[in-house]
């Protein structure tokens, strides 16, 4: 263990000494000020019978373990609260934080610091949070032990710790988010499916928190991924208004998967503040019952005239490019919108561009009505080897599609 | 009247969307211990102690409520709390002596089972492995849904005590006038049954137990009224249960011997001169009580610890990401299936010791739960409105007072 590490259990309780050299209490709790500094301790808090000092980071000369913590200055001011201060052992430890790296929730039982030298002084900066057993044991012997004596008995135990530039605290007031300088940006590089495995784990004014800053798309993509309950209690908590935004950037089956999951009053302030265009293609998925056709199928594919060329479809797939991550089937329709073809979206690539996309279809054209049953939809993907079947509505229009993936959250959840 | 059915359908969905946590905690509260307790009650006092099922009901839930309404407030499990407010070492203290205290309390439902089957002539050294693996396999191969959907279905095979309390055709007269007439007799050994009927009411893996039922499920603080009804009709049913189990004793053993019974498969025999179905039903039912503890203990257990210390846990997780998790649920399993095998091993001992554990571990989660729930910060609009707080605190001085009047005997018992 090299010397200049120094965990969090081993700053409280360090005495602290004033330029005579004489004691004037020990360590409390420490303090960052993270619009200042990420990770230097600004303030150390330290307590002498009643009444706690705060001694500012440039008030201190040095730090070590074996002697403790000598100040350079002898003006010294009580504390007092500060909102723009994260207390450590306050407002940290024993906490739960997100592990961005390790995309997880984990709980802080310790932190490891490094003393370093800077302009002539000892600072403290926070480099690890401490999680697992080492550092349960040193929690657990703190105060009755040395600390020499306390780190060589961890040293068998392997350390399991994570940056502190990884770890990501909860907060779920908005005003002491600023305050601390607390943002979920870096959640929205996660994998949604990830995000939402992490959104699962806290508890509901935590999620909320989430929800409500982080990016709407992102925040759609996750909500797709949460478990069904729980996508409607986050869509209740929040504003009607952000709601919106969040069921709008959603695969309007999913949208209206989760908006019927709602009570009408709460379903129906969120229709009203989106845009019309989503609002309606919503609306109108929410009319089928959940367990058929229509009510499985989302609206988002890509149709073209039956005279269209290949030349014509890249161009259409060019207009639709946020559709290109999942499609794989294109469909013909005649003159009067009815279902003709479906074209397999890889057949486009080895023909030459002036072909047309008929000559292209699949032999048999699989289809549905919008009132089919769920059953019976998912016998014919495994009987035909579906990725894609249309629906038809009465009139034989096309009405939406199926995709095998929603067979496969309707196969889950048996 | 459409709009009030459709409300009702509303409300009915609802309840039956929360159903589950309240049930099962109230359920295995009557495990091989309770039925034990509640049988000694009937066979040697025949309907006295019925009197008593009144107050428990309510303790219950006092209890019950307060932990299902933080689960469902603050999306948080009881240990979560404790470990977030009272920090690290009082959390590892507690998990302590939780660990401890439920693995004699497998131990206990272990030779539930074992007794149980020895009624129908299996030998427990077929049974205890079986049920062992059964219990194992049931939560690391199933999901959280399922197992609790086969939670509930042994929460309804609580239903053969009843039949095999009518079948015993006991005195209804008698029963209904002593359910509501207090008796206090100055009888040491009375004094001492009531106040193992009481004090095994609340045992403290209960608390964990429901409230992280009740996060893990998802119920909100909207859900909240429908979680309390279901809290309530689950304790309600527990004891239901437990009056047919005293007066089936009662009117099968008390009316015509009173006598000591030693275990609960003893008094599954007394019930044999009444008929066939009612031995039978009675045994089955301290099977399915058995195994149904059996396998939620080691659960709630590993749980608890894991979510305190800080640990990742859940059965929706893969062995190798929780592996404390898993290693603890095993041990408790192989540990309390194991020390039955053992013959000559002292198992009543244990079991005493494990009521001397809960009675240690008790008070203080009782008292942390009321300090938690009065957290305005924690509950915002939902912490305890003043006169819930004065009958809370009656309740847990009277259940501190009555455990450890129960360790008191338990430390005397054990030497």
């Amino acid at each position: 263990m090299a010397d200049n590490l120094l965990f969090f259990t081993e700053l409280t309780g360090m005495p602290v000494l004033d330029l005579k050299g004489s004691r004037i209490g020990r360590v409390k709790d420490a303090a960052l000020v993270p619009l200042d500094h990420p990770s230097r301790i600004d303030r150390f808090l330290v307590g002498s019978g009643d009444t706690w000092f705060a001694i500012r980071y440039d008030q201190v000369r040095s730090i070590s373990l074996a002697s403790g913590i000598h100040l350079s200055d002898e003006q010294i001011t009580p504390y007092h609260e500060d909102e723009y201060m994260l207390r450590i052992s306050r407002d940290l430890l024993d906490q739960q934080i997100i592990d961005v790296n390790g995309r997880k929730v984990v709980r802080v039982n310790d932190l490891t610091m490094e003393i370093r030298q800077e302009s002539g002084r000892d600072i403290v900066a926070i480099v690890e949070v401490d999680i697992g057993l080492r550092s349960i044991i040193r929690r657990l012997l703190e105060g009755f032990l040395p600390p020499r004596w306390i780190r060589r008995l961890q040293q068998p135990i392997p350390p399991n710790s994570i940056r502190w530039e990884f770890c990501n605290a909860i907060e779920p007031d908005p005003h002491r988010r600023l305050r601390l300088n607390i943002s979920y940006d870096r959640l929205e590089q996660l994998h949604p499916a990830d995000l939402a495995d992490i959104v699962e784990e806290l508890s509901p004014a935590e999620r909320e928190a989430i929800f409500e800053t982080i990016d709407s798309e992102v925040a759609a993509d996750a909500l797709s991924e949460v478990d069904p309950k729980m996508q409607a209690a986050i869509l209740e908590a929040l504003e009607p208004e952000k709601a919106a935004d969040i069921v709008e950037e959603m695969a309007p089956d999913e949208a209206a998967d989760a908006l019927s999951e709602l009570e009408d009053e709460t379903s129906e302030e969120i229709l009203d503040e989106m845009e019309s265009e989503e609002k309606t293609e919503v609306e109108e998925l929410l009319e089928f019952p959940e367990d058929t056709a229509g009510g499985m199928m989302n609206t988002e594919y890509v149709s073209l005239p039956d005279t269209a060329t290949v030349a014509d479809a890249m161009a259409a797939l060019r207009t639709n490019e946020d559709l290109l991550e999942t499609l794989n089937t294109l469909f013909l329709v005649d003159a009067g919108e009815r279902l003709v073809a479906s074209v397999p979206l890889a057949r486009l690539f080895v023909a030459a561009g002036d072909t047309f996309l008929k000559d292209l279809a699949a032999e048999t054209l699989v289809q549905v009505s919008v009132e089919e049953t769920q059953n019976r939809i998912t016998e014919l993907f495994d009987k035909y080897n579906l990725l894609t079947l249309p629906v038809l509505d009465e009139e034989g229009k096309l009405a939406g599609v199926i995709t095998a993936d929603d067979i496969i959250s309707v196969l889950r959840r048996k | 009247m459409r709009k009030l059915l459709v409300r009702f359908r509303y409300h009915l969905l609802v309840f039956l969307a929360v159903i589950g946590p309240g049930f099962i905690t109230a359920n295995v509260d009557n495990d091989s211990g309770g039925i034990f307790t509640y049988s000694a009650a009937g066979a040697k006092y025949g309907y006295l102690p019925l009197w008593t099922l009144l107050p428990i009901t309510l303790v219950l839930i006092i209890t019950q409520e307060m932990c299902s309404r933080m689960g469902a407030v603050t999306g948080k499990g009881l240990s979560d709390l404790i470990r977030e407010e009272f920090g690290l070492r009082v959390t590892f203290v507690m998990m302590t002596l939780l660990v401890l205290a439920n693995m004699t309390n497998v131990m206990a439902e272990f030779a539930g089972v074992a007794s149980s089957l020895e009624l129908f002539h299996i030998s427990r050294y077929i049974s205890v492995p079986l049920a062992a693996i059964f219990v194992w396999f049931l939560v690391v191969r199933g999901n959280y849904r399922s197992v609790e959907k086969i939670f509930l279905f042994g929460c309804v095979l609580y239903v053969t005590y009843i039949i095999s309390g009518f079948l015993v055709k006991p005195d209804w007269k008698e029963a209904a006038i002593y359910s509501v007439k207090p008796i206090l007799l100055l009888d040491s050994g009375y004094i001492y049954m009531l106040i193992g009927m009481v004090g095994t009411t609340i045992a403290p893996w209960m608390q964990f137990y429901l409230q992280s039922a009740v996060v893990e499920k998802g119920i909100t603080a909207k859900e909240y009224a429908a979680s309390r009804l279901e809290v309530i009709v689950g304790c309600i049913m527990t004891d239901v249960v437990a009056f047919f189990i005293i007066v089936a004793c009662a009117g099968a053993i008390y009316s015509v011997a009173p006598r000591d019974i030693q275990d609960a498969s003893e008094a599954a025999l007394g019930l044999k001169p009444f008929g066939q179905y009612a031995f039978l039903l009675f045994s089955a039912g301290l099977f399915n009580a058995s195994l149904f503890a059996a396998s939620i203990l080691p659960l709630s257990t590993a749980y608890s610890v894991c979510e305190g210390l800080g640990f990742e846990a859940g059965v929706n997780r893969r062995m190798r990401e929780a592996p404390v998790f898993y290693a603890l649920y095993t041990l408790l399993i192989a540990v309390g299936a194991g020390v039955v095998l053992i013959p000559q091993f002292p198992l009543v001992r244990m079991i005493l010791f494990s009521q001397v554990l809960n009675g240690v571990l008790l008070p203080f989660v009782l008292i942390f739960m009321i300090l938690l729930i009065n957290r305005r910060d924690l509950m915002g609009e939902w912490i305890n409105p003043r006169w819930f707080n004065l009958v809370s605190w009656v309740t847990v001085a009277v259940m501190i007072g009555l455990t450890l009047a129960l360790v008191g005997i338990s430390v005397k018992g054990m030497q």
